[in-house]
């Protein structure tokens, strides 16, 4: 590879860096510019999470199921099964919780929307929006930041307690004691984790709104080009979430000193 | 005729991923002179559309309109101005979420000036106006491609602009559908509105418009009258008015002449 080739590529990387966070900004500054379209917020928040109660729900139980058993198995030679509800409490809302539901968001609802601005594009409607005298920020992607924003810590509070509540399934299934279970629950959290556990999905929605948003008003081509964009965004966002939930936790125990 | 009353290009070079499109391009739009832009497919006549509206951005020179220069302009800086102009684009381009009467009054709901008894009102009549009034609460999915193309006449029309550009507005529509369009264009020309549009259609150019200006190879090649255009001695404007068998290696050139990038494409 030759200093051209890397210097096209480098170029195409920083100039996508910078459209994506001007784009970022441009939204955020627009949240409290009139007009405000309430009901798009609202119809948006229909859309995207509460129709991904569903998924998070299942994506809940069974991890939660799933923690329980192999925390059980490994907690089990120490005779310390007692401490799987705190085990399994920890780790979702900590960590597993929001990420899950993240990346499941980010499959469902990142790819709709990028599928859906993406058509919007390569049909012109939003070459017709632009001439219609809208502003294109404000009236699609403003919405889409607020719906996420709200509904992926609510998405994530329920990912939390239904993967709680399947850790209790499961832990029953082993004879260990309900109570014992659920007093372990505050021995092994402090106030901060459930912090956490809600900035966290706050911070994912951002991502996976403005990520899915910024590929779908960028698509180019036709079907396949709606297709590949769609692939892009939930790549893309599934990879800044894992590496936003990493720097994120870092801050945090950070603050914990 | 002041500048004021009309819409220009001045040495505008356009070009996507190392392809001119247009190089040098003047173009000049007078209040109440109809114009059609004409060339083969692929030769920049949409891309002058969306030029003249601002939603591209050229390479150098500059678009007016009127005495405004957008180039280089933030949109929300000539917002009013692009309100003097509407456009029908090729596949209609009504959004799939809303109705057809939501379509319609899309930018009177947006302005917010209007009671929504108002922009109801007005919605029909425009409606009427292009002969769709029956389909106000169907979806664009429920239309057929004629009646899309009305619904987007109509969507235009209902913020009363003084220019309205239409692009390909016959393309793939039956006779009727074709006789109705260019009987709604001259309509629209008879109520004061001044029409630019790009086609490859004779017959449609030749019965809704005065002036025709033909795109080859990224530049003008003629600019002129109906009268002019058939007397004219270029080759190429010969050969797209006339086509012979030389056409089947037109498109061949033309194919030759781009990008290899462009060619992978086609």
């Amino acid at each position: 590879m030759n200093v051209a080739a890397i210097d096209k590529i480098l170029l195409i990387f920083f100039h996508g860096l910078q459209s994506y966070f001007t784009l970022a900004g441009r939204t955020v500054v627009r949240i409290f510019r009139r007009p405000f379209y309430y009901r798009e917020c609202a119809i948006q928040f229909d859309t995207l999470g509460f129709s991904s109660l569903f998924i998070c729900t299942l994506t809940g139980l069974f991890s939660g199921m799933v923690m329980a058993l192999q925390s059980l198995i490994q907690l089990k030679p120490f005779a310390a099964t007692s401490y799987v509800g705190g085990m399994v409490a920890v780790t979702m809302i900590k960590e597993l919780g929001p990420v899950l539901a993240a990346l499941m968001v980010a499959g469902r609802v990142g790819s709709a929307i990028t599928a859906e601005l993406g058509t919007m594009v390569v049909t012109e409607q939003v070459d017709a929006m632009r001439v219609e005298g809208t502003d294109i920020i404000k009236r699609l992607v403003v919405p889409r930041l607020i719906a996420m924003l709200i509904a992926l810590p609510l998405l994530t509070i329920v990912t939390d307690v239904i993967s709680v509540f399947g850790g209790y399934i499961m832990a029953s299934g082993y004879s260990i004691n309900p109570l014992l279970y659920i007093s372990g629950l505050p021995q092994f959290m402090v106030f901060q984790d459930l912090i956490e556990g809600v900035v966290k999905p706050a911070l994912f929605g951002v991502i996976i709104a403005i990520t899915a948003c910024y590929v779908g008003l960028n698509t180019k081509g036709g079907a396949a080009g709606v297709g590949a964009a769609a692939k892009q965004a939930v790549v893309l966002s599934s990879v800044l979430i894992l590496v936003a939930d990493f720097f994120m936790a870092k801050i945090f125990v950070v603050f914990r000193g | 005729m002041t500048t004021s009353d009309s819409i220009r290009i001045e040495k505008l070079c356009y070009s996507i991923g190392g392809r001119r499109i247009l190089q040098d391009f003047d173009f000049h739009l007078e209040r109440g002179v109809n114009r059609t832009i004409l060339g083969v497919s692929g030769a920049g006549k949409t891309t002058i559309l969306k030029l003249l509206l601002g939603l591209l951005e050229p390479d150098s020179g500059k678009v007016f309109i009127g005495d405004l220069c957008i180039t280089g302009l933030p949109e929300a800086q000539f917002i009013q101005q692009r309100k003097r102009i509407a456009i029908v684009f090729q596949g209609g381009a009504l959004f799939d979420s809303m109705t057809v009467g939501e379509n319609v009054g899309y930018r009177l709901f947006e302005e917010g000036r209007l009671t929504q008894a108002e922009i109801t009102k007005t919605v029909l009549e425009k409606l009427s106006f292009v002969g769709v009034e029956a389909a106000l609460n169907l979806y664009p999915a429920e239309l057929s491609g004629g009646m899309k193309k009305r619904v987007a006449i109509a969507r235009a029309l209902a913020a009363d602009p003084d220019y309205i550009f239409f692009d390909e507005p016959t393309t793939g529509l039956d006779p009727i559908g074709v006789h109705n369009i260019c009987n709604l264009m001259q309509r629209l020309q008879a109520e004061g509105k001044t029409t630019l549009m790009v086609t490859h259609d004779l017959a449609t150019a030749f019965s809704t418009s005065q002036r025709f200006t033909f795109l080859h190879k990224a530049r003008v090649l003629f600019e002129g009258s109906e009268e002019e255009m058939k007397a004219s001695s270029i080759p190429e404007v010969c050969e797209f008015l006339e086509p012979t068998d030389r056409s089947l290696f037109y498109d061949v050139q033309t194919t030759h002449d781009r990008q290899p990038e462009q060619v992978e494409l086609l």
